[in-house]
C-alpha cells in the first residue's frame, strides 16, 4: 500500500498556502448540516472543537475527566514556542523549522513541520487575545525565556505554568460554545471503539462513566486529540488517567499505527520511592544550569552524599560530554544516568537515582541567590521527598514523559482512514523520533486552531458519505461487542488486580524497550507481552458492575489495551535496526556511544496496519523526503 | 506505618453513604495521600471488595481532579497543596482519618468520594471567556500590558477549578472561583470589552447554581491549593456593583 | 434587571444591602457611643445632650425610623442570605476544620441574632423604659433633675447597679464588637473597597474600631459598677 501524505508540490513555504487554496469550501449556510465528533479536550481537542463550532458545524465534544479543563495538556511547564522574533535574536520560521527537525533527528515530514513553524506565529497572537496572561516585560511586551535544542529565545510562558494558561484558554472558548448550543459536551465519558460506515469514520461507541451505559455517537467526521500513550510504562509523568484505547481501537479498526517506539525520556525527574508508587514528577530541566550531576565512584557505595569524597565522586555527564557537561540534551544525559544505575552506582532506594548536587553553586553564588532561581522547584521536590536539597543533593532520575508516535496521517491530519482526523500528541506527525521543549503545545494548538478546522472541511466538501443513523447494524454491531468485552472483564474474577498488570508491563517495557533497547531485550518483550496478556484475561479480577461508576472496569479495559499496544511499540523498536532521537538501539551507536542513525534504510515513517487478533501486523513505509535541509549528525560534544 | 480510615461510602447519586471503617496498613512515608489509597484499594480488590471510588488524575498538584476532605480539611491542610501533593509523612502511625467528598449542593456526589463539579464549567460557559473567534486577533505585543497587571492576572488565572473553596467555605460559596476568573480576564486590555457584562452574567449563573453566598471568613484562601487571594472577591464585588448599576 | 432589583434579588445585591445598612448601623454605634460617653462629663452634660436629642422630634423620629428600617434590612437579608447558604450545603460534613477563618466571621448569625435580644432589651430598659425590665423597682420615667429634664444621669447609674442587667449589657456589647470586628472591615469587602493595599488598612480599622467600642461601652456600667460614677 502507498501511503500518500498529500504533501503540496511547489516551495516549502508556500506549501500550506497552496493547500488552503486548493481545499474545497463548505457554504456558510450548509455547515450547520455537518456534525462532527471530537474526542479528548486538552490543547488540540479543545481548540479544534471551539474553532469548528465557531465555523458553524455541528460540535459533540467528549471527554473521560469530570471537566474538560482537566486533560493532561494543563500539567506542561515549561511554555510555547514561535518564531515571533520579538528578542531580535535573529529567530524566524526557517530557523524554528530547523531546529525542530534537527531536534527531531530528521525523522519528521519537513512540509509538517514547516507549518508548524508558520502557524506559531498566529498561536501566540490568539491566545493573547483570549486572555492567556503571558509574562510581560515591564514595558508591557511579551516576555521570552530560551529552551533546550535552541539558540535564540522564543519561548513565550505563564510563570510555570503555561499548558495549564493555554488550556484554559481553550476550555473558555469551548465553554463559549457550549454556552451558545454549539457544542454538546459529553464529560466522564470515554470512547471505546471507533465506527465505520462504507470504510469511512462516521462515528464512536462510548462509555458513560457514571451510569455505565453504553451508547452510540454518528457524525459526519471525527477528531481523536486523546494524547499520548507514556502511560504503558506504566510510571510517566502523564496524569494517571492517560491511555491509548480511543486510538488503540482506531488502529484496530483499519488506522495505521506510525512510529510507536518514539518516546521520550525526561532525564529531571523525581526518582521511584517504592513500589507504591502511581507516577513520576518532573522538574524543570533549567536545573541543570546549576547542578552538578555525580555518582559514587564505587558500586554499591552505601555512604551518605556528604560522607563521599570528592575524589570519590564520578560526574559523569562532565567527564563524558565535556563540552555541553551537564547541560547535555534530555536523550544522552537520561542514557547515561540509567547506565550509571545499571552498573550498580546508582543511589538512594532501589538505586535508581543519580545526584544532582547544588553545592558547588550554592558556595559560588549563595543559596540566596538559587533560591531565587529554583524556589518553586526546590519546594516542590522537598514537599515530595521531604528532603531539603539545600543540605542534602537532589536524587533525580529519567522518567517517560512524551511519545511522539501516533495514529498516521497526512498533511491533512486525516489518517489512512477517511474521515478520521487525529490532532495532538495522538498523531505522529511533527517531532520525528525526539520532541523538543516547548514544542507540544505549540504542536496542539496548531492542529486544533490552525489545521483541522479546514482540513476537515475540505474532507466534508469533497466526500459525500451520508451521516448514517446510530440504529446503523456496523454502531449496533459495535455496541454488542463491548458489551460483552466488559461483561467478560467483569466475570473472570481472577485473583490479580488491573494495576498488578498494568505495573508488570510497565516494567517490561521500561526494562526492554525503554531508554536503550537491543535486539534481544525487544524479542524478550515480544515473548513476554503476549503472556502476560493471556494471563490478564485468564486472572484479572475487575470488581463492581457495569452499571454505575466502576473506576476498575475503567482501568482494566485501558490496561487491556496497553497489553497489547506494548507488544507493537516493542515490535516497532525491533523493527527499527537504527538509533534516532527516543529510540536508541544499544547496537547502533558512534564510537563515543552517540545514537548512530542509518539514513539509507529507516529514512522513513514506519506505519503499522492491523491484520486481526493474534496476528503480526503488516509494516507500511512513508519515505521521508528531505528537499530543503540535508541530514546531518547530530553532535553535543 | 498502619492506620484506620473512615471513608464515605455511598453507592450512587441517589442513595444515602455512609461511614465505614478500613485499615491502611504497611503504608510508608514517602507515599502521596492518593497512593495510600491506592494500596487500600488493592488489598480491597485482592480480597474481593469493591475499591473506594475517588477522582485524581495528574497526581502533581495542577488538574484540580482530586476532591477530598481529610480530616475535616480541604485537600488536608499542607500549604498551597492539593491532596495528591500531601505526603503520609505528615500523619503518624496508628492516627485514625476521616476521608469525605465535597459537600455542596452544587456538587452532587457520584459515587464514594467522587462529586459532579459541573457546575463550575456551566458558570464558565455563562461567561467566562473572552469573545474572540480563531482568527483575526492582532499582533500579540499590539496592546501591552503592563507587568504588574498581567502578574496579578496571572495570580488570578492560578485557579485549577478543583473546589476546595466551595468545600471549606461554611456557605458552600464558589466565590473565590468566580472572583479569580472575573479577575483574570478583568485585569488585561483584552477582558475589558466585557468585563460588567461577564461579571453579572457569571454571578447570577452562580446563584442558579445554588451556591451559597460569601462571608468573607477566608476559609477559601486558605484551603485553597493555588493561594488565590480574598482581595479578588472584593474586586469582583466592585465590577458587579458596576455591573448591575451601569445605564 | 431594574437596576435596585438586583440588590434584593441576587447574593451579591443582598451582600450589598448587608454592608450598607451594616455600615449605617455601625456609624450609628460609634454617634451612640460617643454620646454616651458624656457620661463622665457629669450629670448635667449628658442630661443636657439627651434633652437636645429629645428636641426636635422630626429629627429624633426620623432617625428612629431610619434605625428601624435599617435593622430591618440588615435582619431581612441576614435571614434570606442564611438559609440559602444553608440550603447550599443541605449535608454536612462529619469531621470540619476551620482554617484561615476568625471565630467572629463564623458566629456572624449566632452573635447577630443575640444582639438582636440585647436591643431589644435595651430599648426597653432605657428608651421606653419599661419599669418591668429593670428590675429596681423604680420607674426610670420618675427621675428629673434639677432642671426638672429626665436624669438620664441617673437612670445610668440606677441601672447599671443591678448586677444581671449590667452583665448582660457587658455580654450584648461584647458580642456586638465581636460582630463588628468581622461586619466593619468586611463590609469593605462586600462594597469591593478591601483591595490591594488597602486589604490590611481596613482590617485592621475593624479591628481598632471593635476594640474602642468595647472599651468605650462597657467603662459605662464598670466604672458604675466600681462605684466610681454614684
Amino acid at each position: 500500500m502507498n501511503l500518500d501524505a498529500k504533501i503540496p508540490s511547489g516551495p516549502l513555504d508556500k506549501k500550506w498556502e497552496k493547500c488552503l487554496l486548493e481545499m474545497k469550501l463548505v457554504n456558510p449556510a450548509n455547515k450547520r448540516k455537518f456534525e462532527v465528533i471530537v474526542v479528548g479536550t486538552g490543547l488540540a481537542g479543545a481548540s479544534a472543537a471551539a474553532t469548528m463550532a465557531e465555523l458553524g458545524y455541528g460540535v459533540k465534544s467528549f471527554c473521560f475527566q469530570d471537566s474538560p479543563r482537566r486533560a493532561h495538556s494543563i500539567a506542561a511547564q515549561g511554555g510555547i514556542n514561535a518564531a515571533k522574533n520579538y528578542q531580535n535574536d535573529g529567530d524566524s520560521i526557517h530557523r524554528l523549522f530547523y531546529d525542530t527537525i534537527k531536534g527531531g533527528d530528521y525523522r519528521a515530514r519537513e512540509a509538517n513541520v514547516y507549518r508548524l513553524a508558520q502557524t506559531s506565529v498566529k498561536i501566540i497572537d490568539q491566545c493573547v487575545a483570549q486572555g492567556v496572561p503571558f509574562a510581560r516585560e515591564y514595558g508591557g511586551l511579551l516576555a521570552n525565556r530560551s529552551f533546550g535544542g535552541a539558540q535564540v529565545s522564543r519561548t513565550f510562558y505563564a510563570r510555570g505554568q503555561t499548558g495549564q494558561q493555554l488550556l484554559i484558554g481553550a476550555y473558555q472558548a469551548l465553554e463559549r460554545q457550549i454556552g451558545l448550543g454549539n457544542i454538546r459536551m459529553f464529560p466522564r465519558t470515554e470512547m471505546l471503539d471507533l465506527v465505520l460506515v462504507n470504510g469511512h469514520a462516521k462515528g464512536i461507541v462510548v462509555r458513560d462513566l457514571v451510569t455505565g451505559e453504553i451508547s452510540s455517537h454518528s457524525a459526519d467526521a471525527v477528531i481523536l486529540a486523546t494524547g499520548g500513550y507514556g502511560n504503558v510504562f506504566y510510571l510517566s509523568t502523564n496524569a494517571v488517567g492517560c491511555n491509548v484505547t480511543a486510538i488503540w481501537r482506531a488502529y484496530k479498526r483499519g488506522a495505521f499505527m506510525a512510529n510507536p517506539c518514539y518516546t521520550q525520556i525526561h532525564p529531571t525527574c523525581i526518582p521511584v520511592s517504592g513500589d507504591h508508587q502511581s507516577k513520576l514528577t518532573l522538574m524543570s530541566e533549567s536545573l541543570r544550569n546549576d547542578g552538578r550531576v555525580w555518582v559514587p565512584k564505587v558500586k554499591g557505595d552505601k555512604r551518605s552524599a556528604h560522607q563521599i569524597p570528592e575524589n570519590e565522586r564520578d560526574y559523569f555527564l562532565e567527564r563524558k560530554y565535556p563540552s555541553y557537561g551537564n547541560l547535555a540534551p534530555r536523550d544522552i544525559s537520561s542514557r547515561a544516568a540509567k547506565e550509571a544505575c545499571d552498573d550498580g552506582r546508582g543511589v538512594g532506594p532501589g538505586g535508581l537515582g543519580v545526584y544532582l548536587d547544588f553545592a558547588d553553586a550554592i558556595k559560588r553564588l549563595g543559596a540566596d541567590k538559587i533560591r531565587e532561581r529554583y524556589d518553586n522547584l526546590f519546594v516542590m521536590y522537598e514537599t515530595i521527598t521531604g528532603e531539603n536539597a539545600f543540605e542534602v543533593p537532589m536524587r533525580i532520575y529519567p522518567a517517560v514523559h512524551y511519545t511522539m508516535g501516533g495514529l498516521w496521517v497526512d498533511y491533512h491530519l486525516m489518517s489512512n482512514i477517511p474521515g478520521l482526523f487525529v490532532l495532538g500528541e495522538a498523531n505522529f506527525s511533527d517531532h520525528g523520533a525526539n520532541r523538543l521543549g516547548a514544542s507540544a503545545l505549540m504542536q496542539g494548538l496548531a492542529d486544533g486552531y490552525f489545521v483541522a478546522p479546514y482540513t476537515v472541511g475540505n474532507y466534508f466538501a469533497t466526500n459525500s458519505v451520508p451521516r448514517p443513523s446510530t440504529n446503523h447494524a456496523e454502531f449496533k454491531k459495535i455496541e454488542a461487542e463491548i458489551h460483552h468485552r466488559t461483561q467478560n472483564l467483569l466475570s473472570i474474577n481472577g485473583k490479580r488486580t488491573p494495576t498488578s498488570f498494568h505495573r508488570e508491563l510497565g516494567k517490561l517495557m521500561w526494562e526492554n524497550c525503554g531508554m536503550a533497547r537491543t535486539d534481544e531485550s525487544l524479542r524478550i518483550n515480544l515473548k513476554k507481552i503476549p503472556e502476560l496478556r493471556e494471563e490478564f484475561w485468564r486472572d484479572v479480577t475487575v470488581t463492581g458492575a457495569n452499571n454505575s461508576l466502576n473506576q476498575a472496569l475503567e482501568q482494566a479495559g485501558r490496561v487491556a489495551d496497553f497489553l497489547e499496544f506494548g507488544e507493537l511499540t516493542s515490535r516497532d523498536a525491533l523493527e527499527r535496526k537504527e538509533s534516532c532521537g527516543g529510540h536508541f538501539r544499544t547496537e547502533f551507536q558512534t564510537a563515543e556511544g552517540e545514537a548512530l542513525r542509518d539514513d539509507e534504510n529507516f529514512a522513513h515513517v514506519a506505519a503499522w496496519e492491523f491484520q486481526g487478533e493474534g496476528k503480526t501486523p503488516l509494516l507500511h513505509k512513508e519515505p521521508l523526503v528531505f528537499e530543503e535541509l540535508k541530514m546531518s549528525q547530530r553532535s553535543y560534544k | 506505618m498502619n492506620l484506620t480510615l473512615k471513608i464515605w461510602r455511598q453507592k450512587d447519586r441517589n442513595t444515602t453513604g455512609e461511614f465505614v471503617t478500613c485499615q491502611a496498613r504497611n503504608i510508608l512515608p514517602d507515599m502521596s495521600f492518593l497512593e495510600m489509597l491506592d494500596v487500600v484499594n488493592e488489598d480491597l480488590t485482592r480480597s474481593g471488595h469493591e475499591p473506594f471510588a475517588f477522582d485524581s488524575d495528574c497526581r502533581e498538584g495542577i488538574c484540580g481532579t482530586c476532591s477530598l476532605v481529610i480530616n475535616g480539611i480541604p485537600h488536608g491542610g499542607q500549604k498551597g497543596a492539593t491532596a495528591c501533593q500531601l505526603h503520609m509523612r505528615h500523619f503518624r502511625d496508628g492516627q485514625t482519618i476521616t476521608v469525605e467528598p465535597w459537600r455542596a449542593k452544587s456538587f452532587p456526589v457520584l459515587r464514594d468520594l467522587v462529586v459532579d463539579r459541573s457546575a463550575f464549567d456551566h458558570i464558565i460557559a455563562s461567561g467566562g471567556f473572552v469573545s474572540v473567534n480563531t482568527g483575526g486577533a492582532p499582533d500579540g505585543n499590539a496592546l501591552p500590558v503592563g507587568k504588574v497587571d498581567a502578574d496579578q492576572a496571572m495570580d488570578a488565572a492560578a485557579c485549577i477549578g478543583c473546589g476546595a473553596c466551595v468545600a471549606a467555605c461554611k456557605n458552600a460559596s464558589a466565590m473565590l472561583f468566580v472572583a479569580a476568573k472575573v479577575a483574570h480576564l478583568g485585569l488585561l486590555p483584552q477582558g475589558q470589552s466585557e468585563r460588567y457584562q461577564r461579571v453579572v452574567k457569571m454571578v447570577n449563573m452562580m446563584d442558579q447554581e445554588g451556591f451559597g453566598a460569601c462571608t468573607a471568613t477566608g476559609s477559601c484562601e486558605a484551603v485553597c491549593p493555588k493561594e488565590i487571594s480574598l482581595d479578588f472577591i472584593a474586586q469582583l464585588n466592585r465590577d458587579y456593583l458596576v455591573g448591575c448599576l451601569k445605564p | 434587571m431594574n437596576p435596585l432589583a438586583f440588590l434584593f434579588r441576587t447574593s451579591l445585591g443582598k451582600k450589598y444591602l448587608m454592608a450598607l445598612t451594616g455600615f449605617g448601623l455601625f456609624a450609628f454605634v460609634v454617634v451612640h457611643m460617643v454620646g454616651n460617653l458624656q457620661f463622665f462629663l457629669g450629670r448635667e452634660a449628658i442630661n443636657r445632650y439627651a434633652y437636645f436629642l429629645h428636641s426636635v422630634p422630626e429629627l429624633l423620629w426620623g432617625a428612629r425610623i431610619g434605625l428601624l428600617v435599617m435593622v430591618g434590612l440588615h435582619v431581612w437579608t441576614a435571614i434570606q442570605l442564611s438559609a440559602e447558604n444553608r440550603a447550599a450545603r443541605p449535608i454536612g460534613y462529619k469531621r470540619k476544620k476551620a482554617l484561615g477563618s476568625s471565630y467572629a466571621s463564623r458566629t456572624m448569625l449566632m452573635s447577630g441574632l443575640i444582639i438582636g435580644c440585647f436591643v431589644i432589651y435595651h430599648l426597653l430598659h432605657f428608651t421606653v423604659q419599661v419599669p418591668e425590665v429593670n428590675f429596681t423597682g423604680k420607674d426610670f420615667h420618675d427621675l428629673v433633675d434639677a432642671e426638672k429634664h429626665h436624669d438620664v444621669y441617673q437612670m445610668m447609674v440606677t441601672g447599671f447597679l443591678q448586677p444581671w442587667v449590667t452583665l448582660f449589657y457587658i455580654v450584648g456589647v461584647g458580642l456586638l464588637c465581636l460582630h463588628l470586628s468581622h461586619g466593619v472591615s468586611s463590609l469593605f469587602q462586600s462594597l469591593g473597597l478591601r483591595t490591594g493595599k488597602y486589604t490590611p488598612l481596613l482590617k485592621s480599622f475593624g479591628f481598632w474600631m471593635s476594640w474602642v467600642l468595647v472599651i468605650g461601652y462597657w467603662s459605662i456600667p464598670i466604672s458604675v459598677v466600681l462605684g466610681l460614677k454614684k
